[in-house]
């Protein structure tokens, strides 16, 4: 349900986490993502909603430096991040997880977030080992917990099941004070019951994080978000509230295709 | 429930004595004591000289085994540092040889070797597989050309000679004795550092970006950074060895670093294996013995061939050396060096 976004606390040049102009990434000739405008208040919870190829996960990758975008203008909270490197947004308190899990199989689950902890702190070149009442280990162990990932903490992560790679995937996320995430089909091969437990983990979020989810399931999409956007052929055609969405009959048509899975 | 926020993780002084383990203290006794039953040439020829090919992989396997890095011009960071020895110590080819007292030439050495090998990483680090090889391979053979071809500062083609190892404690460090525990000290606390920083925030951080660079980019770090650190780091481990190499052979010339010595430092390594630090020194030891009795077994014409045999039959059967093939005997040891620490 759309909730009132808390703007007040912000100034006002600032009010919104995440400005797209006309933001287009071109590959060759293909143009993948075609001058996006989009304005994301901090807070708010946007779902994008489009079909394969719609240039969904292409729009984050620019957004978060993975891909530069090849023209357009993205500010975050104000500041201009086009041309920052990847690390110097994610030092900003953006954060984002990928649709295919990328995880550090070679590390424990907990390590594995500790890092994700340390990347957004200080000491990151440090030669001792962390203790374990280091500041960022112990945020780890929070982390750890929110998703339900303690009873393997030491596990090794090219060991996890798809389901509870997808938990650690959200979880690096959560790690160190975000202030606007990408989730790029967090649900993606997900059971029934973890499908809850996502929706569960999303709706639990702080409220003045916000994020853009790209979900195709429409059953996670329209309970997790306020407000909902559909790209199609790498351009946005539609923005409205999940239940303008859901009952629009173009949307139906071109989306839904006359019947919905789940 | 808060039981595993509780969990104790292990005390200070536990994980001290799990990382140390049994094994590691037999060993450490035996290579103690090791000077006790060997000659002369065992002690120095094998002993020494495996000590000081083990630390050169090691840096390899540093780079390598941790961060996915594989280069090719360790050796030519090494040599880089015998060069300063003799350079600003002291040799009796007339060029150069500042004579500088050995505790202000080893530091620079060292030194020199650490920055020479970041510059290579800064040149290869935005590379991948094959390619930090090749950028890696074409580094170490210009630079052997270039000290072949430069007198002014290498000395061309007959390099330096005549450099010796120095007198303190009243002790000359090239006797076969005090040698060779000159060579097991540095080795050991370039093994231990290693190991140790495998654990902390740096070493996890580089066996992450190993796995995952992208990643490691959306979590806030500086991949680029973070690989030129890692060979700062190697270049200085490398450098020991190489001071220690120089002191060994009493001369440098660029046949020390030719292509034939890096790929041997590479082989090594990989005879070795790469999960953990001792692999680099087991592979330095199998190496070392073939190539010093291989020649009595097979004849001088035909040693190399039964090196490179070993080698195939290696690499067949384990493709993680000769840890790997421990491994499979030993399925604990195998998890524990998965894990690169308790």
């Amino acid at each position: 349900m759309a909730e009132p976004i808390a703007a007040s606390r912000l100034q006002s040049s600032n009010a919104h986490a995440l400005e797209l102009d006309g933001v287009t990434r071109q590959f060759g000739a293909l143009v993948a993502v075609s001058s996006v405008n989009m304005r994301i208040a901090a807070g708010e919870r946007r779902a994008v909603l489009g079909s394969n190829g719609a240039g969904k996960t292409t729009l984050f990758n620019a957004i978060t430096g993975d891909f530069m975008p090849t023209a357009g203008k993205i500010r975050f909270f104000g500041e201009d991040i086009t041309m920052l490197p990847p690390h110097e947004r994610i030092r900003r308190g953006l954060r984002r997880t990928y649709q295919i899990s990328q995880l550090f199989g070679g590390l424990t689950v907990l390590d594995g977030i500790f890092l994700a902890c340390r990347g957004v702190s200080r000491n990151r070149f440090s030669l001792i080992r962390p203790k374990p009442d280091d500041v960022n280990m112990a945020q780890a162990e929070l982390i750890l917990h929110a998703v339900h990932l303690e009873d393997i903490r030491d596990t090794m992560v090219a060991t996890l099941s798809h389901g509870q790679q997808r938990q650690l995937e959200i979880a690096l996320a959560l790690a160190g004070a975000p202030r606007f995430i990408l989730f790029d089909e967090p649900a993606a091969g997900l059971s029934p019951t973890e499908r809850r437990d996502l929706v569960a983990i999303l709706n639990a979020l702080p409220k003045h994080i916000g994020y853009v989810i790209i979900e195709h399931d429409l059953d996670v999409a329209l309970r997790v978000s306020d407000y909902v956007s559909m790209m199609h052929n790498g351009k946005l055609f539609k923005e409205g509230t999940p239940e303008e969405i859901e009952n629009d009959p173009q949307v139906q048509e071109i989306y839904l295709g006359g019947g919905r899975h789940g | 429930m808060t039981l595993a926020i509780e969990t104790p993780r292990k005390s200070r002084v536990d994980t001290l004595l799990g990382d140390i383990g049994i094994g590691q203290v037999l060993l450490a006794v035996a290579l103690l004591l090791y000077p006790a039953i060997a000659s002369d040439f065992f002690l120095t020829q094998i002993g020494g000289y495996s000590l000081i090919w083990g630390m050169i992989a090691l840096s390899l396997m540093m780079l390598a085994g941790y961060g996915g890095m594989v280069s090719l011009a360790q050796i030519t960071v090494a040599g880089l540092a015998g060069y300063m020895v003799a350079i600003f110590g002291e040799n009796n080819s007339n060029v150069h040889g500042f004579g500088w007292p050995w505790w202000v030439v080893v530091p620079i050495a060292v030194f020199v070797a650490g920055i020479a090998s970041a510059l290579i990483g800064a040149i290869s680090a935005r590379t991948d597989g094959i390619y930090t090889i090749m950028i890696t391979l074409a580094i170490a053979t210009a630079m052997y050309y270039f000290t072949q071809q430069n007198y002014a500062l290498f000395n061309g083609f007959p390099g330096f000679t005549g450099i010796r190892a120095p007198d303190f404690l009243g002790i000359y460090w090239r006797d076969p004795m005090p040698f060779y525990y000159l060579c097991l000290g540095v080795a050991v606390v370039a093994y231990a550092a290693v190991l140790y920083c495998a654990r902390s925030t740096f070493g996890l951080a580089l066996q992450a970006l190993r796995d995952n660079p992208r990643r490691m980019r959306a979590l806030g770090f500086h991949v680029t950074q973070h690989k030129i650190v890692t060979y700062f780091y190697a270049g200085l481990i490398a450098g020991l060895a190489g001071v220690l190499l120089v002191w060994f052979n009493g001369r440098i010339s660029p046949g020390t670093i030719g292509v034939g010595a890096a790929i041997n430092v590479l082989i090594i390594a990989v005879i070795g294996g790469m999960r953990h630090p001792i692999g680099p020194f087991l592979g330095a030891l199998v190496v070392v013995l073939m190539q010093t009795f291989a020649i009595d077994i097979v004849g001088a014409e035909r040693f190399n061939t039964l090196i490179g045999l070993f080698f195939l039959a290696i690499v067949f059967i384990s493709p993680d050396g000769l840890l790997g093939l421990w491994g499979k005997l030993k399925p604990h040891l195998r998890q524990e060096s998965l894990r690169s620490g308790p």
